[in-house]
């Protein structure tokens, strides 16, 4: 694998072999006094982030950290993006100054896919982590680990993916994945936060929550995303609260087992109830710790190696 | 020459070097050695803790573990230590799956003992010194295999040695273990 860009066309044993090394990761650092592997010693790994972002940004570095890779960042505020330089000058900068792989978040769909256009030729890989409304497949992979340690194996479970999936790269990434790993996948959405074209996607598509809840294994709540939306989508706050938020009542009607879900950041009270967020079925600080270790996975499968395929 | 994973198919034209029944006695044998090495029979010793490196390490420890407990009595915990994140020749070779790792127990001022089935360069022992570090601090680390082949690469020596073989290095040790494969052997042959 060279680089990470999206998880559509992501291979099932591709993605299994990043998701189990991810658990031996984590199994691995157990309890452990020293976390850190020597792995990636003399690799440079630059984030560079051109949107705010806190846990993507930390759980990169700290990933990168504990494989004992030299791991910079940058963000578009404090670089030379706010000269006026282009992407793609930046991103040849980066790899001039010797990056091994670059970890890129961006405002415009199809940036990272540029990106690695940019940077193949120098042998520099791209993990794509997060470009517009398109995809952000370390969410998906992420989810998919936190899944997987629930519920077991995700071949035939129900998910929901519930909320603003038109403006979601999480919700993205994961209809992909999910798919690929054997999940039946349900968008629950109104109609104007579901994005064109949504019939050619695996999955099928659901306005009534209430409806959906009672035969899930899995609920995910995704964030409205007011920064990305001009014009309205819904009524009110309280409308699409009502009808689209996980509250204490609606979880009650999930079956027994089932895991609730949110990438963050959350808002409380919009689409996850406060007590539903820090209830026994969410796994919303899980899927962060599980975060470190799926991003540790995917830069041991970009790094690691020669970089040819295994015979 | 392309990788093939180690030790996963028979080499051409091979010879056995031990049969099943010689596999068993030889584990035995090492049993007793571990036994008397680590003073496990006069009461007051801790057991010591046997960590097998995959793939046939884990099933070669687990053997070893229940003929040590079967002889002494004392229940010895055993467990895995996989090294491919420690290996120093991961950039050469395209990207290796991680295999299991479990410590059954904290390994600090206890006595570890890491268990292989071929000792050759030395250099997998490397690594697992290494990844051992990041886990605790033994008291001793011994080191148990049951094929030492010579070429080594390294300054590493074993404690207890099943059988030594002198081999050539266009030679192939395969050691078959019927919990991964179809029968328990020791075979030499050529590398293929």
């Amino acid at each position: 694998m060279k680089h990470l860009l999206t998880t559509d066309g992501l291979a099932e044993d591709a993605a299994t072999a990043i998701l189990d090394t991810a658990d031996e990761l984590k199994r691995t650092l157990l309890g452990r006094e020293v976390k850190k592997l020597p792995t990636l010693r003399g690799r440079t790994v630059i984030t560079m982030f051109y949107e705010n972002s806190t846990r993507t940004r930390v759980s990169f570095e700290i990933a990168g950290k504990w494989m004992s890779a030299d791991v910079v960042n940058v963000s578009a505020g404090g670089s030379s993006v706010g000269k006026g330089e282009s992407l793609r000058d930046t991103a040849l900068t980066l790899a001039a100054a010797g990056a091994d792989c670059v970890i890129v978040r961006h405002p415009a769909s199809g940036a990272a896919h540029r990106l690695a256009g940019w940077l193949s030729e120098g042998g520099t890989s791209v993990v794509n982590a997060g470009d517009g409304t398109h995809e952000h497949p370390t969410q998906a992979l992420l989810d998919a680990a936190t899944l997987r340690e629930r519920l077991g194996a995700l071949k035939d479970r129900r998910i929901a993916i519930v909320g603003d999936v038109l403006h979601s790269r999480v919700a993205r990434s994961n209809v992909h994945l999910l798919a690929t790993l054997g999940a039946e996948v349900v968008l629950v959405a109104p109609p104007t936060l579901l994005p064109v074209g949504v019939g050619s996607w695996p999955v099928t598509v659901s306005h009534d929550l209430d409806a959906e809840l009672p035969a899930l294994d899995a609920v995910m709540m995704l964030r409205v995303q007011a920064e990305r939306m001009h014009g309205g989508f819904f009524p009110s706050a309280r409308e699409y609260s009502i009808a689209y938020g996980l509250n204490e009542a609606r979880l009650g009607l999930l079956p027994e087992g089932a895991v609730v879900l949110h990438p963050g950041p959350m808002l409380r009270g919009m689409e996850i109830g406060s007590a539903v967020a820090d209830a026994p079925q969410s796994a919303i600080t899980e899927q962060v710790r599980n975060g470190v270790h799926v991003r540790m996975a995917v830069l041991y499968h970009l790094l690691a190696g020669d970089g040819g395929e295994r015979g | 020459m392309a990788p093939r994973p180690r030790g996963a198919t028979e080499p051409a034209a091979e010879r056995e070097l031990l049969s099943a029944g010689d596999v068993a006695r030889t584990i035995a044998r090492m049993a007793h050695q571990v036994i008397e090495k680590t003073a496990l029979g006069s009461g007051t010793a801790t057991p010591p803790v046997l960590l097998g490196i995959p793939t046939r390490g884990i099933p070669l420890a687990t053997r070893l573990g229940a003929r040590i407990s079967e002889f002494s009595g004392v229940d010895v915990p055993t467990g895995a230590l996989d090294v491919t994140l420690y290996r120093d020749d991961l950039r050469r070779k395209p990207t290796r799956p991680l295999e299991q790792t479990q410590l059954p127990t904290g390994i600090d001022d206890r006595v570890v003992v890491l268990v292989d089935d071929v000792l050759f360069s030395g250099r997998t022992i490397r690594a697992a010194l290494d990844a051992l570090r990041d886990h605790g601090r033994p008291r001793v680390v011994q080191l148990a295999v049951l094929v030492d082949r010579g070429h080594r690469e390294l300054p590493i020596r074993a404690d207890y040695v099943g059988k030594n073989v002198p081999t050539s290095r266009s030679e192939e040790v395969s050691v078959l273990l019927s919990d991964v494969d179809d029968r328990d052997a020791v075979l030499l042959g050529e590398r293929r």
